[in-house]
């Protein structure tokens, strides 16, 4: 079993990647949103998807969370 | 699709990964001299590595139809032993006059020392006096940004034909300075620890496709020579032409490298053919 500062360092890269591909598919939404908006578009119809990621990153960021980060976001992730 | 791997090194892989290359459609890869996970100690250690990619490589790609192009460069890891890097300059020459060799890289900076820029622009000077092409490598992670402003700094120093750099490894934070700069710059997609294929895609929509180069490296560490190939998917995925592709994927990397005239492959454009007549 690994000890703290293993963890930290085995998957800080690993996790580092996962969190610039979250931040890209944001990027990549406004993005979208901004192109749309100059075709006289709208954002997409349902952002509830957006929504729900972005309540699962404060679950992520939280320090000291109530339960398992883990358990939290696939229950959020089973409401869409 | 016909794919140009522009960045690979190809002396840290083995056989199958350009078999499986060759079946995706790839045509060519060119392969910068780099560090070998060690620092170096004797000039003709570089001299033989040299060879090594310069005479073997290209035979080995050739049981598969690949051409094979190299470049020759003293990495900036070892550019903390000057003496060492000066000997080995002095030899740049001598593969110059090769038949594949397309001119100085990787060179760059690591850590941005006093020795680093020393040696990127020695690096500069000679392959510029030579009418060399150049690769400059870039750091990575937390060191990126400050050495991407350092190589702009050490380069506008100099006199040099800024078509004829290639500034690689640039990810969101470091592109724009680049490309404003005048130069060409390359997306290296790693699993982990730099871009990825979807960041690619969404920086080539984002600066357009003037003056980019896409490449997975692909050496010894944790790396894979397909993230090229799954880049390209997304860029289709992502409802653009196949012409599109070939320009960004194949036809960048003849522009960029076409400049040095041993690069002898063309760029293509895709027909559709009906019946009797070629329409384009």
């Amino acid at each position: 079993m690994l000890t703290p500062s293993q963890v930290v360092d085995t998957y800080f890269l690993e996790s580092r990647h996962q969190l610039l591909e979250i931040a890209a598919y944001l990027d990549r939404y406004d993005a979208a949103v901004a192109r749309a908006g100059e075709r006289n578009g709208e954002a997409a119809a349902d952002e509830k998807k957006l929504a729900v990621l972005r309540r699962a990153l404060e679950i992520v960021a939280e320090p000291k969370p109530a339960a398992e980060r883990t358990v939290a976001l696939l229950e959020l992730f089973a409401t869409v | 699709m016909q794919i140009i791997q522009p960045h690979y090194h190809a002396i840290a892989r083995t056989a199958q990964d350009y078999e499986r290359m060759a079946m995706s459609g790839v045509v060519a890869v060119a392969e910068p001299a780099f560090w070998a996970g060690f620092d170096r100690k004797y000039p003709e250690t570089f001299l033989d590595y040299f060879r090594q990619i310069s005479e073997f490589e290209p035979t080995r790609a050739a049981q598969y139809g690949i051409r094979h192009f190299s470049w020759v460069a003293v990495n900036p890891k070892e550019a903390e032993n000057p003496v060492l890097t000066r000997d080995v300059l002095k030899h740049f020459p001598e593969f110059f006059a090769k038949p594949t060799v397309l001119g100085v890289g990787e060179t760059g900076l690591h850590k941005s020392t006093r020795n680093e820029c020393e040696s990127l622009e020695a690096h500069v000077e000679i392959a510029m006096r030579h009418g060399q092409l150049v690769l400059i490598h870039t750091p990575h992670l937390a060191d990126k940004a400050h050495g991407t402003k350092r190589v702009l700094e050490v380069l506008a120093g100099m006199n040099v034909d800024r078509e004829r750099i290639w500034i690689d490894h640039v990810e969101e934070q470091t592109i724009r300075p680049c490309l404003d700069a005048g130069y060409w710059v390359g997306f290296t997609l790693y699993p982990i620890t730099k871009c990825s294929p979807k960041r690619a895609v969404d920086m080539l929509e984002k600066y357009g496709t003037d003056r980019i180069l896409v490449n997975s490296s692909a050496d010894w560490g944790p790396s894979d020579p397909f993230t090229l190939q799954e880049c390209i998917l997304e860029f289709r995925r992502r409802g653009h032409s196949l012409q599109e592709a070939i320009e960004v994927f194949h036809n960048n990397p003849c522009r960029f490298l076409g400049q040095n005239p041993k690069f002898d492959i063309q760029p293509i454009r895709i027909e559709t053919v009906t019946g009797a007549a070629v329409s384009a």
